[in-house]
């Protein structure tokens, strides 16, 4: 009953509050005013971009504290607020719009911390101030559209098979194909199955009624809705991207649901309209057999549909969609030799070569853009989601005169339309449409407040703990608060240190709440060892005892609270998810300061030796 | 050395169980009249909606700001002040068929006019689907740890133990809502972590109980099973009020300076602090007891070498 550490654990204590300590240090420093530079029209942000933006600087008058190029970004730190609004004007005068330039807060955490991986603790919304959207993904487009696709397709290859259909439709229980007799379907649903087993035949014939009804299996379903949310994820991030935010954040929520956080952006109209516009193009053939004005009035031959132009009128595509807008890579507005607007697009490869093939089959034949919008009606449904309503306009229609390969342009747009919808292809369209369920905007100035409140409360009940624990325990005490207060430092050094953990305004109330309950372990052990001295055991006994048998108390209560944190942590969100992050954190390290840390200095002084009397 | 509680031997807390726990069933009951009659006042995050939240350049009148909003799109609003008189709360209910962005349009056009230097410090929009969802969630959340708790103290301790652990918990959750429900506090997100945070900080309590019972009822060959947790209590009383006290303490600083933005999570906490302390003794120990907790139930061997092994490993 010696008390005394081996030498590792010693120093294992030391290194580890050492280093909790030194990732904590970041958070001393504060912000930078900067200027960021983001490359959007197909540009890129390179040295000499760097170096130019060097020129505009010195030209200004306004000293630079630091210029870094990464990751394709530039980041430029200037001295204040008001050199920072004046570099950020300049430069963008300077570079021109093939560059987003925003204003930005950067950590102002020395180089040489930052290269050991330094960095503060990310401030949740709810301290900076900004903009969160939590959006809804429209499954049912996205399916619906599958489906579609999936029509066209089987009507092409039953024709090619020679398998004759009575008729094809998207009906209400899934694809319905209708045939003449129960031969041909057999024969139909052996072919399809063949083809594709990614869709469910069933049988649903009656009486002289012969009906194959296909739907998706589960596992594509599955996959459908995974490829939609997926999709719209990297269609948002490229959008924001362009509205140039800096720090932004584009995560998925749960199986539907995307959630976009743009710090420091206060304008919610302009955010909104980038985000959620779900503007999309479709190219189509013209069905040049069907008489548009007999289509208009009702009699559309199967396989086509009736449009309206945009300057009015109907006209009568196919259904079958030769290239939807996911394969767009890049699309800039421009103007024709007359200066009539409009957008040059570029193909992925893929796209390329689909596109290529339809063209080449279809030379001399009129082909159609079709621009589709979903728009907010305003409406809701009865479940409470967004109303949508679907614009479906045919801009242009022309005649293919030569193939088309990964290059074209797309005509019949107004000077606004075409820069907005090269904006929108360029980012990507939302594969289906997206509408917000829930919007929270946090001014700047009610950040600022909501830290300066936390702190204070901090403050106030650290102190009083701090000060009840000295005069209570006197040099235990004094162990005590050395640990509260280490553990305060490491929860700030872990924080940091973990990507993925922010600091809320409830996160802040789960270190205050830390500091209270951190203090159990502690009183735990104390009150254990003074109960050991009464009840006549030695001091280097009592010591022994005290933390012995208080351990195990200690880890049950604090494993329950873990697990109700890691409850509260899956069904939060946003700041509510901070507090549980803090206080999983918090638990942790405090059941290490409480109890290896502690032990420490107490053998450290009292181990090992006689002793008669205790300062606790 | 000072104690605040100096006692010797130990003290019969158990014998105003009954009633202290017929006092018990009385709160758990009424909260529950409460929770069915008047409900809970479910904020923005579960009923969705629209909140506005102003910074006037001076005290605003409320009376004005109501008589402003007469427009179709703000129709319902509830005006209140939020923490000062210069800051004002403004709640819109979801509208069938007008936009929230509309809804605060309107209301900043309304505003403007009675102060033209008004401040917008936060905008709040929720649709009513996601409150829905969130609020089945948040049941759920609560279920799910009543019931991981309970699945935990059976395994470390004893299935008495650990229904007693659970119904303080239960109490202590009912007891904490009905409170809101009663005094109609804002029921938002932020509450829903206090709640839990109770659950966790009772258990903490009920856990520090309950080690000492175990412990006891090894050590102490003789005295019934209620002597024996009476001496527990006693034991690990003084411990219970200083944590009581530091944690109040910091929950008090937190409602007092944390702003109003924390001020349900606060005053979550505090009544759980005091009714979670309260439980720990009269509802989760007094239960076991009523449940039959006696001696041999505490024998498990890897108990006792589960400490032993710790007290190697943590020396």
């Amino acid at each position: 009953m010696l008390n005394k550490y081996p030498m590792w654990k010693n120093l294992m204590v030391m290194i580890i509050i050492a280093v909790g300590a030194f990732y904590a240090i970041p958070n001393l420093f504060g912000e930078d005013h900067a200027v960021q530079v983001v490359a959007t029209r197909g540009a890129e942000v390179t040295a000499s971009t760097q170096s130019a933006v060097n020129d505009v600087l010195v030209s200004q008058g306004i000293a630079v504290k630091r210029s870094e190029l990464e990751n394709g970004q530039l980041l430029v730190r200037v001295n204040n607020g008001e050199d920072q609004l004046i570099a950020k004007e300049a430069i963008a005068d300077a570079l021109g719009d093939k560059f987003t330039v925003a204003l930005n807060l950067a950590p102002a955490t020395p180089e040489w911390l930052e290269s050991m991986g330094g960095s503060p603790m990310k401030l949740g919304l709810d301290l900076r101030g900004g903009v969160h959207f939590l959006m809804e993904v429209d499954m049912g487009e996205a399916i619906r559209k599958m489906t579609e696709a999936k029509v066209a397709d089987y009507r092409t290859d039953l024709r090619a098979e020679k398998i004759r259909y009575a008729g094809i439709r998207n009906g209400a229980k899934g694809i319905e194909i209708k045939f003449r007799d129960a031969e041909t379907l057999a024969n139909a649903e052996r072919f399809l199955k063949s083809r594709s087993n990614d869709m469910v035949f069933t049988d649903r014939s009656t009486g002289s009624d012969y009906f194959l009804i296909a739907n998706p299996s589960d596992v594509y379903l599955k996959q459908i809705k995974e490829e939609a949310l997926q999709q719209n994820i990297t269609t948002l991030r490229n959008r924001v991207n362009e509205l140039g935010v800096a720090e932004p954040v584009v995560q998925r929520q749960g199986a539907e649901r995307i959630i976009v956080e743009l710090p420091g952006v206060q304008d919610t109209a302009r955010a909104k309209e980038i985000l959620s516009a779900t503007a999309s193009i479709e190219f189509h053939m013209v069905d040049q057999n069907a008489d548009a004005q007999a289509a208009a009035s009702g009699r559309v031959p199967a396989g086509s549909e009736v449009y309206q132009r945009r300057e009015g009128g109907p006209v009568v595509l196919k259904k079958a969609v030769m290239l939807t807008g996911t394969h767009i890579q890049g699309a800039q507005p421009s103007y024709d030799e007359y200066s009539r607007p409009q957008v040059s697009i570029n193909l992925d490869s893929k796209g390329g070569s689909i596109f290529s093939n339809v063209t080449k089959d279809n030379i001399g034949n009129p082909m159609a853009t079709l621009f589709i919008e979903y728009k907010d009606t305003g409406d809701k449904n009865a479940d409470g989601s967004v109303k949508m309503k679907k614009i479906e306009e045919v801009i242009s229609v022309a005649t293919i005169q030569a193939r088309l390969g990964r290059n074209f342009v797309i005509t019949g747009l107004g000077h606004a339309e075409s820069q907005n919808l090269a904006l929108l292809l360029r980012a990507g369209a939302l594969i289906a449409p997206v509408y917000i369920v829930e919007e929270r905007t946090i001014g700047p100035s009610l950040g600022q407040e909501n830290i300066e409140n936390g702190m204070q409360a901090m403050i106030w009940g650290m102190a009083v703990v701090l000060i009840f624990m000295l005069v209570y325990y006197r040099g235990f005490g004094l162990i005590a608060n050395l640990a509260l207060t280490a553990n305060l430092v490491m929860v700030v050094g872990v924080m940091s240190m973990i990507p993925g953990a922010v600091l809320t305004l409830p996160g802040i109330a789960g270190m205050v709440l830390t500091v209270g309950m951190a203090v159990d372990g502690n009183v735990l052990i104390y009150e254990r060892i003074r109960e050991e001295l009464r009840n006549g055991r030695s001091v280097q006994q009592a010591i022994h005892e005290g933390y012995g048998n208080a351990f195990s108390t200690i880890a049950d209560a604090n494993i329950t609270t873990f697990m109700t944190a890691l409850i509260l942590f899956a069904v939060g969100t946003g700041a509510v998810k901070g507090f549980a992050v803090t206080l999983m954190i918090g638990i942790a390290t405090s059941m290490f300061t409480a109890i290896v840390g502690t032990r420490s200095i107490v053998n450290a002084i009292w181990g090992g030796k006689r002793v008669k009397k205790l300062s606790i | 050395m000072f104690q605040i509680l100096n006692i010797k031997g130990s003290v019969n807390f158990l014998r105003h169980a009954v009633p202290i726990s017929i006092l018990s069933a009385i709160l758990v009951l009424g909260s529950l009249g409460s929770l069915a009659t008047k409900g809970i006042n479910w904020g923005l995050d579960f009923t969705g909606g629209t909140v506005v939240e102003l910074e006037f350049s001076n005290p605003a009148n409320l009376t004005a700001i109501r008589d402003g909003l007469t427009s179709e799109a703000t129709d319902g609003a509830i005006v209140q002040n939020f923490g000062s008189s210069r800051d004002i709360l403004i709640r819109l209910p979801v509208k069938e068929d007008i936009k929230s962005d509309l809804q605060v349009s309107h209301v900043m056009s309304a505003v403007t006019q009675l102060d033209s230097a008004v401040i917008q410090k936060r905008v709040e929009f929720v649709g009513p689907q996601v409150g829905k969802e969130l609020a089945e969630q948040g049941g759920l959340a609560v279920l799910v740890a009543l019931i991981c708790i309970l699945i935990y103290v059976s395994f470390r301790f004893e299935w008495r133990l650990a229904m007693g652990a659970v119904a303080a918990l239960g109490h202590d959750v009912i007891i904490t809502l009905g409170v809101f429900s009663l005094f109609q506090l804002e029921f938002d997100l932020t509450v829903l972590a206090g709640v839990l945070t109770v659950v966790g900080y009772s258990l903490n309590d009920t856990i520090v109980v309950f080690d000492r019972i175990r412990e006891n009822f090894l050590k102490l060959r003789k005295g019934t099973p209620v002597e024996v947790v009476n001496t527990s209590i006693t034991q690990t009383m003084s411990r219970t009020i200083i944590t009581t006290g530091t944690t109040l303490v910091v929950v008090v600083a937190l409602f007092l300076k944390g702003g109003t933005m924390i001020h349900g999570f606060a005053t979550a906490l505090l009544m759980g602090i005091f009714v979670g302390t309260f439980s720990s003794i009269y509802v989760a120990s007094f239960l076991a007891i009523k449940l039959g907790i006696n001696r041999e139930h505490m024998m498990p061997v890897e108990i006792e070498k589960e400490g032993a092994d710790q007290d190697t490993l943590m020396p």
